[in-house]
């Protein structure tokens, strides 16, 4: 008997009898026997004390003890202990899309507060109510903008994230889209080769900031020039970094993506997290994934609903904005109860702390022998080196002195295989950066 | 209720960063943002008070009775949810395993993704999955990726998906999106898809045919062999949208009927939360003839039981996800089915088929059946009986929110008209079940009696027949415009 299932042999006698049919099998006679498995191999069932007991047992293989300096994009920031006592809501955890507004007003509310946070952080008009990821959220900008402009070639800047991109290539590849890159510089975008490409045939440029090396840039020019050609700019960012950093609004972006995992989100071996997308209120139409609205009840109440849903593939099938169904609401949840907790001053003074952590690092990082500092502009908190040893090898080395120590290049860029990007939250130490550099610098004066 | 924004006092805050140790640095100020953004500002307090009252104003499986038709809202056992708060779990970074002996930090979770695609194989008979997709939608669009690239390495000329009208939304959403067109082919009198209507459009230019088996009229289609001989005939590929698996755990496996691809909605019939809309999970499991093209990278375990990611497949279609997929909620998926083992999956059918045919049963004489036979997980009635009272499916579904349950689906799957899909799921006892069938009688019988009370339905919440017209015209999604 399982616990999960509440029918008694009794109440189950009493069902049959009722609906006419003898056993449980009668109702899958469809089902015949040429349908039958071929095997159902499977092993038996456990009770809850064995199957918790067996995976904290693989738990125990992974190892949780070293200090992380790896980010790329996804950051070891700490989760404050009032988001669990939230999730744990279960009226939230345990409910679905809100098809019925009446019953649903939680998190309707809940979800129209996320898009304006996402409004505000962004300094963008609109927001949706969250995609899959950061990295789909880029895909489904790169879709929207064919969808605005009608054009179909998409140009992505040398900064911007290579798992993102190797998604893009993906998606290029199997539908029908062009897809162009820039070259990889660490610092600012390069300029000249993006006037170079932008033609009357771009629909989009995809620009990240802080970008992949984390260089951080102000974007406006390119996006001046982009729109004089009648080109979108979209702007893949970082959101811990908008609590200081001029925003892809004040930038002029059009759409704005993002992965909301730095926004109280554990890392999880990457995933689930969020993917937010904010845009102008003039695209609003063609924006994909669901979007909350405000309105009135019949008696004037203020209440919320699932609007615009005539972009959804529920209604539009075939024509819809995109196929995307499930989100990550629950995840968007996670993120909206993280930036109310730490509210205007606390999330400007976040930003504010992983920039001096960041700067720390790097400054004693850099007096290191064998430690040069790849910058030509600033960075936030994260940045890139050279090492006078194989990146890959001084990370290993480095595990053994108990650091995470950053992501080496090399995997992602041919020829870069003495560099390697250092992400320092908020949550590394003074002490931990020190330790840190001592080890580093053990490692590269070993002979070895 | 007051936004949260609304509530915001100047100076509150609701957590202390800790201070700096590292000195003052300042970002250039050419660089920053010219104000802060304007988050709320509150004490801890008063967030936690905010989200529990929102909460309260939301119905949730845990406190209320959850039919949603073609959702399967079952329950989610709790114990998952420790497994996946487990900081050796949630605290691995996903570059981990990319760093060179970096896989060794992270076997723990590597055996996991193993492990569960180990699983889901023998569950759909399937020999290879991905457990990269992170949704549904996104498995369909991994899925029809790879048609595509099956086609092109096989020289194919291929033009048309087939999907039947009673498909959910996403897969035509899905198809036009991987650049086919799609062909629709209606439902026959029995409610599976018209083998006649079909034979007409099956020509060497369909790529494949999307099916939900059981489908979304709750009836499992037993021509489905033929069906896949047709489409293999043409070299087309048979898709499975795994939406309704809950139906036919251990009685029907998609690979031994004919489908070359599957994907799983993890979140539904392996039952982890996905609140307000997600986070879901949607592996998808492949035949071997398709394997090639499965998204990289793919966990293998060599001789000594080590895992680590694989990338050498040159034929594959490539990264669909940043990563190795919606981990935690495979991990939490993984627990569940190692608790059920093979006899409690079985019983999940069952007892999921059961409750539904019961309440079919109950209600027949009430409501106008879609399709008088047998019904899988999930039964579709039409409210047209009603309607011509002025009592419509969705009048229906407000009177019973006011019986406190979330109501059923309405005015899906969009062949029925008025259409109320009720899907019980296995995890609701015959006395809750007998409490609904109860307060549908009573719908009809209000319907009867005083029509005219529907318009007032719901009484009891927070609001009321929000006026969605407004919404959409008076479009005001944001605080701050």
């Amino acid at each position: 008997m399982i616990p999960y299932i509440a029918n008694t042999k009794k109440d189950v006698e009493e069902m049959l009898k009722c609906i006419g049919v003898e056993s449980v099998d009668d109702l899958f006679k469809d089902i015949g026997p040429k349908h039958s498995p071929k095997s159902f191999n499977l092993p038996s069932g456990k009770s809850e004390f064995e199957v918790v007991k067996k995976l904290q047992a693989i738990a125990c293989k992974n190892t949780s003890s070293l200090i992380n300096f790896v980010g790329g994009g996804y950051y070891d920031h700490y989760v404050p202990a009032a988001l669990s006592t939230v999730m744990s809501r279960s009226e939230f955890y345990t409910a679905y899309t809100p098809y019925q507004p009446e019953c649903s007003q939680g998190f309707l509310q809940a979800l129209y507060e996320f898009q304006s946070s996402i409004c505000t952080l962004t300094n963008m008009d609109i927001a949706n109510a969250s995609l899959y990821d950061g990295g789909t959220a880029l895909y489904e900008a790169a879709m929207m903008a064919i969808r605005v402009t009608k054009r179909n070639k998409i140009i992505m800047d040398g900064g911007v994230s290579p798992i993102y991109r190797k998604i893009l290539k993906t998606y290029t590849s199997n539908l029908n889209f062009e897809f162009e890159e820039t070259p990889v510089t660490h610092g600012h975008s390069d300029r000249d080769k993006i006037s170079e490409l932008l033609d009357k045939d771009t629909a989009a440029i995809i620009l990240q900031n802080p970008n992949f090396f984390g260089a951080i840039d102000d974007h406006s020019d390119i996006i001046e020039q982009a729109h004089s050609k009648g080109i979108l700019v979209i702007e893949s960012v970082y959101p811990i970094s908008l609590g200081v950093l001029k925003t892809p609004g004040e930038m002029g972006a059009d759409i704005v993506v993002g992965d909301g995992q730095s926004l109280g989100l554990p890392l999880n071996l990457g995933g689930p997290y969020f993917g937010f997308m904010a845009t102008k209120k003039k695209y609003v139409r063609k924006m994909p994934g669901r979007i909350v609205g405000e309105t009135t009840d019949k008696q004037g109440r203020r209440c919320f609903v699932n609007t615009l849903q005539a972009r959804e593939q529920h209604i539009r099938r075939e024509k819809a904005t995109s196929n995307i169904c499930t989100n990550a609401a629950l995840c968007a949840l996670q993120g909206l109860v993280f930036m109310s907790l730490l509210g205007k001053q606390g999330f400007k003074e976040l930003a504010e702390l992983n920039y001096k952590k960041g700067e720390f690092a790097r400054q004693t990082l850099e007096k290191i022998k064998g430690v040069e500092v790849k910058r030509s502009s600033p960075t936030f908190n994260e940045f890139t080196v050279c090492l006078s040893k194989d990146a890959c090898y001084v990370v290993e080395q480095m595990i053994n002195k108990g650091f995470a120590a950053g992501f080496p290049l090399g995997r992602y860029y041919k020829g870069m295989e003495h560099y390697m990007i250092i992400a320092v939250t908020e949550k590394r130490t003074k002490e931990e950066i020190l330790n840190y550099a001592k080890a580093l610098k053990e490692v590269l004066k070993d002979k070895s | 209720m007051e936004l949260i924004f609304e509530k915001s006092v100047d100076g509150l805050r609701g957590y202390l960063n800790p201070n700096s140790d590292v000195g003052d640095a300042k970002v250039p100020s050419k660089y920053t943002r010219k104000e802060a953004a304007k988050l709320p500002e509150l004490s801890e307090l008063d967030v936690i008070r905010h989200f529990s009252r929102l909460s309260k104003r939301n119905f949730g499986v845990d406190t209320h009775f959850y039919p949603l038709g073609s959702c399967t809202m079952k329950y989610n056992p709790k114990f998952t949810e420790k497994i996946a708060a487990m900081p050796e779990f949630a605290d691995m970074h996903p570059l981990l395993p990319q760093l060179k002996q970096g896989e060794k930090l992270v076997q723990g979770s590597l055996e996991v993704l193993f492990e569960m695609e180990q699983l889901l194989c023998e569950i759909t008979g399937m020999d290879a999955f991905t457990m990269q997709p992170l949704a549904g939608a996104h498995g369909e669009l991994t899925g029809v990726m790879m048609i595509a690239a099956y086609h092109k390495v096989k020289g194919n000329k291929k033009k048309y998906i087939i999907v039947p009208d009673a498909s959910h939304g996403t897969n035509p959403a899905t198809a036009a999106i991987a650049g086919y067109e799609m062909i629709c082919v209606p439902s026959d009198k029995n409610g599976v898809i018209d083998l006649e209507k079909l034979k007409e459009v099956v020509t060497d230019e369909v790529a494949g045919l999307m099916l939900t088996s059981p489908n979304t009229h709750g009836v499992f289609n037993s021509d489905i062999e033929k069906i896949a001989d047709m489409i293999h005939a043409v070299d087309g590929l048979m898709y499975y949208d795994g939406a309704n698996l809950n139906a036919t755990l251990g009685r029907c496996r998609p690979a031994d009927v004919g489908f070359d691809i599957v994907h799983i909605n993890i979140h539904k019939t392996f039952s982890t939360p996905h609140g307000g809309g997600g986070p879901g999970a949607g592996p998808v499991g492949v035949n071997k003839k398709l394997i090639p093209y499965l998204p990289i990278s793919r966990v293998i375990k060599d001789d000594k039981g080590f895992y680590s990611l694989d990338y050498d497949y040159p034929e594959s279609i490539g990264y669909i996800a940043s990563f190795y997929g919606n981990f935690s909620i495979l991990l939490r998926a993984y627990a569940y089915i190692l608790l059920l083992g093979k006899e409690g999956l079985k019983e999940v059918s069952n007892m999921a088929v059961l409750n539904a045919n019961y309440i079919k049963e109950q209600l027949k004489e009430y409501y106008d059946l879609a399709y008088d036979r047998h019904c899988m997980h999930e039964c579709v009635f039409s409210a047209s009986k009603q309607a011509g009272r002025g009592v419509h499916a969705i009048d229906i579904a407000k009177f019973l929110i006011d019986q406190g349950m979330h109501p059923p689906t309405v005015y899906f799957p969009l062949t029925v008209k008025e259409a109320i899909m009720i899907e019980p799921t296995e995890t609701e006892s015959k006395s809750t079940i007998d409490w609904f069938i109860e307060k549908m009688k009573e719908a009809d019988v209000l319907s009867k009696k005083s029509p005219e009370d529907f318009k007032d339905f719901p009484k009891t919440t927070p609001v009321s027949r929000p006026n969605e017209v407004k919404a959409a015209m008076d479009i005001n999604t944001s605080y701050f415009i």
